[in-house]
C-alpha cells in the first residue's frame, strides 16, 4: 500500500512543509504519492515531480479548487484514496481544515501533528500543549495523518522524477465560496522555514516598535514572530503567532523579546535548538528554557544587539 | 435560527500538567478542570448572535461523562437556552464525538454549529471539520469575525498566510479562534438561573450511533526537558556566546 500526501501549495510554489511530510511517509512506506489540489499550479506540480522520493505526481488543475475549499478538496481526495494506506498532509491551517473531513468521510480516526513515525501503524504526537508525548497504534484501514514540519527533516527539492497522472473530477460545492483574502506580504522568511526568528511580546509595548525587531532580523535574516498577547493587543498580525494554537516553529535560533513564556507560547517554540531569551523580569519563566537569558530592559539591549551585529 | 454549540471540559489552561508515573496518561486527579477555552468564544459568540437577534435559541451540548454537567451548566449560566448531555466515557475519540454531535444538531434542525477549533488537552483540532464532512455542510474554521446575512455566514478566518472571508450557507458548522470575542463572565444571578434550565440526558444508543476507535495508547510521556542555560552579563556576551559558542550568528 503506498502514501498519499496533501501538497501545501498557493497555486505558484510548493511550500516547504510539504517536504517534511515527504520525509515522514518516506518512513512509513516506499511508494510515495502526491497529489496537487489547485489551479493554473503547473509550477507546483513541476516542483512536486522533483521532489527525492515521490514516485507519482496526482494533479486535479481547476478554477473549482482554486482556493482549497475543505468541501471541495476532501471530497476529490476520498474519490482517489483507494488503494492507499496512509494520506498525509502538513498540518498547516490549510491540512487542519481539510483532512479531518477526509478522515470522517472514510470512517477513520485522524492522528494529528504527528512528530514521529515509530512504525506503519504507531505514531507520536505531543498532546497538552506539548506537555506530554503520546504514542499512539491505529488498526484503521487508511490511516490519516497530519505531519508536524518541525518533526521531520525535509526532503530534497530535486533529484525526484514522478511520474504524472491527471485528475479529471471536478467538485465545486454550492455551498461554500471564497470572498477575499488578505496575504501578509514580506520579503523575510517564512515563519515556520525560517532558520533565525526573533519574536516579540506585550513588552515591545505597541505595533511600532516592533521596527526594534526588525532591525536585528535584517542583520540576521530571521523572520519575526509573535507572542498571542502581541496579536492580541493589535501590535502584528495573527499569521505572526507562535504557539499552542499559532505556528509550531523550530529554528536554529530564537530570539524571544518581552515575552514572559507562558506554556501556550513554549508550545511553539520550545523545540528550537538555541533561544536566547531578554526580558526585564528575572523570574520569567522563558528563562528556564532559555540557553541565554539576558535580563534587560529590552529597549536598551534590542538596539544594542542590532548595532553588535 | 437555532444555533447548537459543543464544550468540553478539559483541564484549566492555568494547570501545570503531569504525567502519570506508569505512563499510560496525564494525571487528572484534583486538577481543576474548566471549559475549553476554544468553546467559551463558541457559547459568545452564539449569546452575542442572539442578543443581536439573529439567532432565537442556543442550545448547548456536551459528550462525557455527569462532570460536564458543571460545563453545560456554566454554559447556561452564560446565556444558553438548553443543555444536551450525551453521556460516554471522558475522553471519547473524535470521530464518535463528531458521529454524535452531528446527530444532535440534526435532531435540533441547528442553522448553526459552533465549535471550537481545538481542545487544548487533546490538541486535536478536527472534531468540528468531522461534524461538517458527516452532515455534508460547508465549513469555517478558525473564525475571527462571523456576520449572518441572507441564509450565508460571512466568516473570516486566521490562516498561516493571514486572513481569508468566506462565505457559507446555512446550515453550517463554524470553529472558533482564540480573537473572535472575549468571552464575558457569568454573574451570580445568572449562574442560579442556569440551575433551573433545561438539561436533557442522553445516551449513544438513544441517539442511534455506535462509538468506538480502532486507535489506542501505546504510552503518554513527558517531553523531553531541555538543559538548562545560563544568564549573561550583557549583550556583548550574548554575542560573543552566539558567535563563539553556539554557533548560530556568523
Ligand atoms: C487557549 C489558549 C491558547 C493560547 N495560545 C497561545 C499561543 O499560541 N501563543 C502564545 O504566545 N500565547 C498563547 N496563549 C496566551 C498565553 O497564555 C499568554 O497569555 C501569552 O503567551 C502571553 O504573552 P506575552 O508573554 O507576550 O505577555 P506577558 O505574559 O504579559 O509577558 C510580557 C513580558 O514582557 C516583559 N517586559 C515588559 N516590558 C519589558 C521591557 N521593557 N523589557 C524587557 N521585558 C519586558 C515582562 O517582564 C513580561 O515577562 C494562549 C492562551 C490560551 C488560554
Ligand atoms: N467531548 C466533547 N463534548 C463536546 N464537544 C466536544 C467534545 N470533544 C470535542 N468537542 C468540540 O470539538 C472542538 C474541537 O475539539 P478537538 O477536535 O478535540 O480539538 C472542541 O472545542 C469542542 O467544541
Amino acid at each position: 500500500m503506498s502514501v498519499l500526501i496533501i501538497a501545501e501549495h498557493d497555486n505558484k510554489s510548493l511550500k516547504p512543509a510539504t517536504l517534511n511530510t515527504v520525509t515522514a511517509a518516506t518512513q512509513i512506506d516506499a511508494e510515495v504519492h502526491m497529489l496537487v489540489v489547485g489551479f493554473e499550479c503547473q509550477t507546483v506540480v513541476e516542483q512536486a515531480s522533483q521532489v527525492a522520493g515521490v514516485t507519482k505526481v496526482l494533479v486535479a488543475d481547476n478554477a473549482a479548487y482554486e482556493h482549497q475549499l475543505a468541501e471541495n478538496v476532501s471530497k476529490l481526495i476520498v474519490d482517489v484514496a483507494e488503494g492507499y494506506g496512509h494520506i498525509l498532509a502538513p498540518a498547516t491551517t490549510t491540512g487542519k481544515n481539510t483532512l479531518p473531513r477526509v478522515a470522517a468521510l472514510l470512517n477513520v480516526a485522524q492522528l494529528s501533528d504527528v512528530i514521529k513515525v515509530e512504525s506503519a501503524d504507531t505514531f507520536v504526537r505531543p498532546i497538552y500543549a506539548g506537555n506530554a508525548i503520546a504514542t499512539v497504534k491505529t488498526t484503521d484501514a487508511v490511516k490519516v495523518l497530519t505531519v508536524r514540519a518541525t518533526g521531520f527533516d525535509a526532503a530534497a527539492s530535486s533529484g525526484g522524477s514522478a511520474e504524472r497522472q491527471v485528475l479529471s473530477q471536478v467538485i465545486n460545492s454550492e455551498r461554500s465560496r471564497f470572498v477575499k483574502e488578505q496575504l501578509a506580504e514580506t520579503d523575510r522568511p517564512e515563519l515556520t522555514a525560517a532558520n533565525v526568528i526573533i519574536s516579540g511580546g506585550r513588552g515591545m509595548g505597541n505595533g511600532d516598535n516592533f521596527k526594534l525587531l526588525e532591525g536585528v532580523a535584517d542583520k540576521l535574516g530571521a523572520a519575526i514572530g509573535a507572542s498571542r498577547a502581541a496579536v492580541d493587543a493589535g501590535f502584528v498580525p495573527n499569521d505572526l503567532q507562535v504557539g499552542q494554537t499559532g505556528k509550531t516553529v523550530a529554528p536554529d535560533l530564537y530570539i524571544a523579546v518581552g515575552i514572559s513564556g507562558a506554556i501556550q507560547h513554549l508550545a511553539g517554540m520550545k523545540d528550537s535548538k538555541v533561544i536566547v531569551a531578554i526580558n526585564k523580569d528575572e523570574d520569567a519563566p522563558i528563562f528556564q528554557v532559555a540557553d541565554y537569558g539576558l535580563v534587560a530592559d529590552l529597549f536598551d539591549a534590542v538596539p544594542e544587539l542590532e548595532k553588535s551585529l | 435560527m437555532k444555533i447548537l454549540v459543543s464544550v468540553k471540559r478539559v483541564i484549566d489552561y492555568n494547570v501545570k500538567v503531569r504525567v502519570k508515573s506508569d505512563h499510560t496518561a496525564v494525571d487528572l486527579t484534583n486538577v481543576k478542570m474548566s471549559m475549553n477555552p476554544f468553546c467559551e468564544i463558541a457559547v459568545e459568540e452564539a449569546i452575542r448572535l442572539k442578543e443581536k437577534g439573529v439567532a432565537s435559541e442556543v442550545v448547548v451540548v456536551s459528550v462525557g461523562s455527569k462532570s460536564c454537567q458543571e460545563t453545560l451548566r456554566t454554559a447556561m449560566a452564560l446565556g444558553a437556552d438548553r443543555a444536551i448531555q450525551v453521556e460516554a466515557e471522558d475522553g471519547l475519540d473524535s470521530l464518535s464525538v463528531a458521529k454524535l454531535i452531528a446527530k444532535v444538531a440534526q435532531e435540533e434542525a441547528a442553522d448553526l454549529v459552533i465549535m471550537g477549533k481545538q481542545a487544548i488537552d487533546s490538541d486535536n483540532n478536527q472534531t468540528g471539520q468531522m461534524v461538517a464532512a458527516l452532515l455534508d455542510y460547508p465549513q469555517a474554521t478558525f473564525a475571527s469575525e462571523v456576520v449572518i446575512e441572507n441564509g450565508e455566514a460571512q466568516v473570516t478566518r486566521e490562516i498561516d498566510g493571514g486572513l481569508q472571508t468566506l462565505a457559507i450557507t446555512l446550515p453550517a458548522v463554524v470553529t472558533t479562534d482564540l480573537r473572535l470575542n472575549e468571552p464575558r463572565f457569568a454573574s451570580l444571578p445568572n449562574i442560579m438561573k442556569a440551575k433551573k434550565k433545561p438539561l436533557d440526558v442522553k445516551t449513544p444508543a438513544d441517539l442511534g450511533v455506535e462509538v468506538g476507535s480502532n486507535v489506542s495508547i501505546v504510552s503518554v510521556t513527558p517531553p523531553p526537558q531541555r538543559a538548562g542555560g545560563i544568564k549573561v552579563g550583557s549583550v556583548a556576551e550574548l554575542v560573543d556566546k552566539l558567535k563563539n559558542e553556539a554557533k548560530v550568528v556568523s
